[in-house]
């Protein structure tokens, strides 16, 4: 008889191990110690999230905890992966299996980047997040960016790229905007094979400034993609993101936004294709702590194969968070009857004046618009592509980035015509 | 350049059509008129190749072509155009992208080149202005938000554009006002010619009055019971369907 304590004895595995190479290597690892010591010792007591914890109900990470990941080495990608970064104006930084990779980056003029160790900032909760644990325990590099106030950064590409060796890398990112300064970051996770990328993103945005996250998790087939942000945005300030969701077998992006200060904003838009038996989750906890908050969230969902999407999204609004405007919509074309899609809104109201509403649907094609299309002449198969391009266009459609919305459109394209 | 024979269809199991004979030879405008329910937006969608109808019976040759056996797709690019009576929306499809794409398709599919975007829109603000249609319908989602007459119009200025051989006009003219209905007609009259014929199913003479039917027929439970002239649309519309349909009303 198989004991419920299997996959919990492997999870426990896993993190026993993380545990020793942390041990093993933690004299070699840069940057500060002390928060690197307190996050292994979270992790030796408290292990990788279960699935008997409500936020990991419908993601198991059990396979991830059955594959093993040695720590990363200096590596060069090769020139099909390094190809696969868009062609977008703006400064590089690359990482290459979780390293910086200064020959393959740009310089930036006007704002500060700092490489070479873990940026942890303030704004990560390891105590509360077993992944941002593990993350802070073993992260070895990372950019802090530091724009200072009313000045516009421009774009920056940050470019993850896992070159296939069976590694796990935890890279710690720290983005700073001074009051009125703008950003924009293209956050790109690109690889080939299986490995773990354990990324954490820390974003601190000042009033009035505005940072525009636009993602795309494009990782290898049978990669693991476990992120996690912190957005802090004070009065006035934006935290803008938009996260497409192609590649991994595995892939989780939990992202936390609090609205700090009045009229303070956040967009978690995303969306995520699936295909043959990849599993994604968009998990986003966003905390209304300041009067005239605004938060919005369209999710779109394409399942093809047996894939299986996911989506958790919490509101929480404080007692001092009167007049809060929070809008949620998750929404899944599902294109083959054994895929599947969870859902699970929450709302935590505590004030009484707020306007908070959200929506889920998952439907098929629609039959009616599939006819249209084909009795105009348009192929049967064009007529699905131009039916799921338009399915995602609510969330693709609020990009003003032309390049960055281009490439994603292209990466879209690209997944349309090698799914399963 | 249609000829249907004894054709039959059902629709879970209930039959709808009951041996249907109608010739439209090239050139020809007819009208079929008929009470609702008869069959008349079913003619037209076994004939577009819509899915859900089973044919139970009986041929239809397009163009020489057995249409019944091909793809929706490939009737549309043989030259079949079907005006909907309920035209559909498609929300996050560019008017203009759409209307591209279908004639682009079709162009490809009969082997012709292809229009560059500047020749497509060219073309289509002609097109639209000939159907007094506001350049600003082409820039927004397909029928999304459109009035009802908006959509009839939108729905002849893809006629238009893809030049069909034959259009089968679905109650084009149900929900227009008489202005509305002039410019629907035009845009039908002025495809009229040698290579063109269209089935004009309304339940109106006054559309008949501006698209003058070489041929009217009247169905009646799934059947044609009556054909004529022009004169009998003006027969039924002053005397309705009970004496022309025999063993109803
Ligand atoms: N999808 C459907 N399922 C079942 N019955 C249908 C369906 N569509 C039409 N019918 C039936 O077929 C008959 C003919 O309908 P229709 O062709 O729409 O008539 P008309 O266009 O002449 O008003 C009606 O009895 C109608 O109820
Ligand atoms: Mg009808």
């Amino acid at each position: 008889m198989s004991a419920p304590s299997g996959p919990l004895a492997a999870l426990k595995a896993a993190a026993d191990a993380f545990v020793a190479d942390y041990h093993a290597r933690k004299t070699s690892l840069p940057g500060d110690s002390h928060v690197r010591a307190e996050a292994a010792a979270l992790v030796a007591t408290q292990g990788l999230p279960g699935p008997r914890e409500e936020a990991w109900r419908y993601t198991p990470l059990r396979p991830f905890a059955e594959a093993q990941f040695a720590p990363a080495r200096r590596a060069e990608p090769s020139a099909a992966l390094l190809a696969r970064i868009p062609a977008i104006a703006g400064t590089r930084l690359v990482f290459v299996d979780g390293r910086f990779h200064s020959e393959l980056s740009g310089v930036p003029e006007g704002y500060r980047v700092t490489t070479g160790e873990p940026a942890f900032g303030h704004l990560a909760r390891p105590a509360e997040e077993k992944l941002v644990a593990l993350n802070t325990m073993l992260a070895e590099d990372g950019a802090a960016i530091h724009v200072p106030a009313g000045t516009d950064a421009g774009t920056i590409i940050l470019a993850s790229l896992a070159t296939g060796a069976a590694v796990g890398f935890h890279p710690r990112h720290h983005i700073v905007l001074e009051a009125g300064a703008t950003l924009t970051l293209i956050d790109l996770a690109l690889g080939d094979g299986e490995y773990l990328s354990n990324p954490v993103l820390t974003f601190e945005v000042a009033a009035g400034a505005t940072v525009t996250h636009l993602r795309t998790q494009d990782e290898g087939a049978g990669a693991f993609h476990l992120s996690t942000v912190y957005a802090e945005v004070a009065e006035g300030g934006t935290y803008d993101s938009f996260a497409l969701t192609l590649g991994g077998k595995l892939a989780r992006m939990e992202v936390h936004a609090r609205l700090a200060g009045p009229n303070a904003a956040a967009h978690l838009n995303a969306a995520q294709l699936l295909g043959a038996s990849q599993h994604a989750d968009f998990t986003t906890i966003v905390r209304h702590d300041a009067p005239n908050t605004a938060s919005r969230q369209t999710v779109k969902n394409v399942l093809t194969g047996r894939s299986r999407g996911v989506f958790q999204g919490k509101i929480e609004v404080a007692r001092i968070a009167q007049k809060t405007d929070g809008y949620q919509m998750n929404q899944a074309l599902l294109l083959s009857p054994q895929a599947e899609m969870d859902s699970k809104p929450q709302l935590q109201i505590y004030a009484d004046d707020v306007k908070c509403s959200h929506g889920a649907t998952v439907g098929a094609l629609d039959a009616d618009q599939l006819f249209y299309l084909r009795s105009r002449g348009v192929p049967e198969a064009e007529a699905r592509a131009i039916l799921v391009r338009a399915f995602l266009s609510e969330a693709l459609d609020p990009i003003t980035h032309e390049e960055a919305r281009a490439a994603m459109e292209a990466a879209i394209a690209a997944w349309w015509e090698r799914r399963e | 350049m249609l000829e249907i024979k004894g054709l039959r269809a059902s629709i879970d199991g209930k039959a709808i059509l009951n041996g249907i004979d109608l010739v439209i030879p090239p050139g020809e405008v007819h009208a079929i008129m008929g009470p609702n329910g008869s069959g008349k937006s079913t003619l037209s969608y076994v004939l577009s190749g819509r899915e859900g109808y089973e044919v139970d019976g009986g041929t239809a040759t397009f163009a020489g072509q057995d249409i019944l056996a091909m793809e929706p797709e490939e009737r549309a690019a043989a030259g079949l155009f079907l005006a909907f009576q309920y035209p559909v929306e498609l929300p996050g499809v560019n008017n203009a992208n759409f209307l591209r794409t279908a004639l682009n398709a079709q162009r490809r599919a009969r082997g012709e080149g292809e229009l560059d975007a500047v020749q497509f829109l060219k073309l289509a603000r002609t097109e639209a202005k000939r159907l007094s249609m506001p350049d600003d319908m082409l820039k927004r989602n397909v029928n999304v938000g459109f009035s009802g007459g908006e959509k009839k119009r939108n729905e002849v200025l893809q006629m238009a554009m893809l030049r069909p051989k034959l259009a089968i006009l679905d109650e084009t003219d149900s929900g227009l006002d008489i202005d509305a209905l002039k410019i629907v007609a035009e845009g039908v009259n002025a495809l009229r010619g040698p290579g063109f014929s269209a089935l004009v199913i309304t339940h109106y003479q006054r559309l008949l009055d501006h698209i003058v039917p070489d041929r009217v027929h009247v169905l009646a439970n799934g059947r044609i019971v009556k054909s004529g002239g022009p004169e009998l649309a003006h027969a039924l519309e002053a005397g309705g369907y009970a004496a022309v349909i025999p063993e109803a009303a």
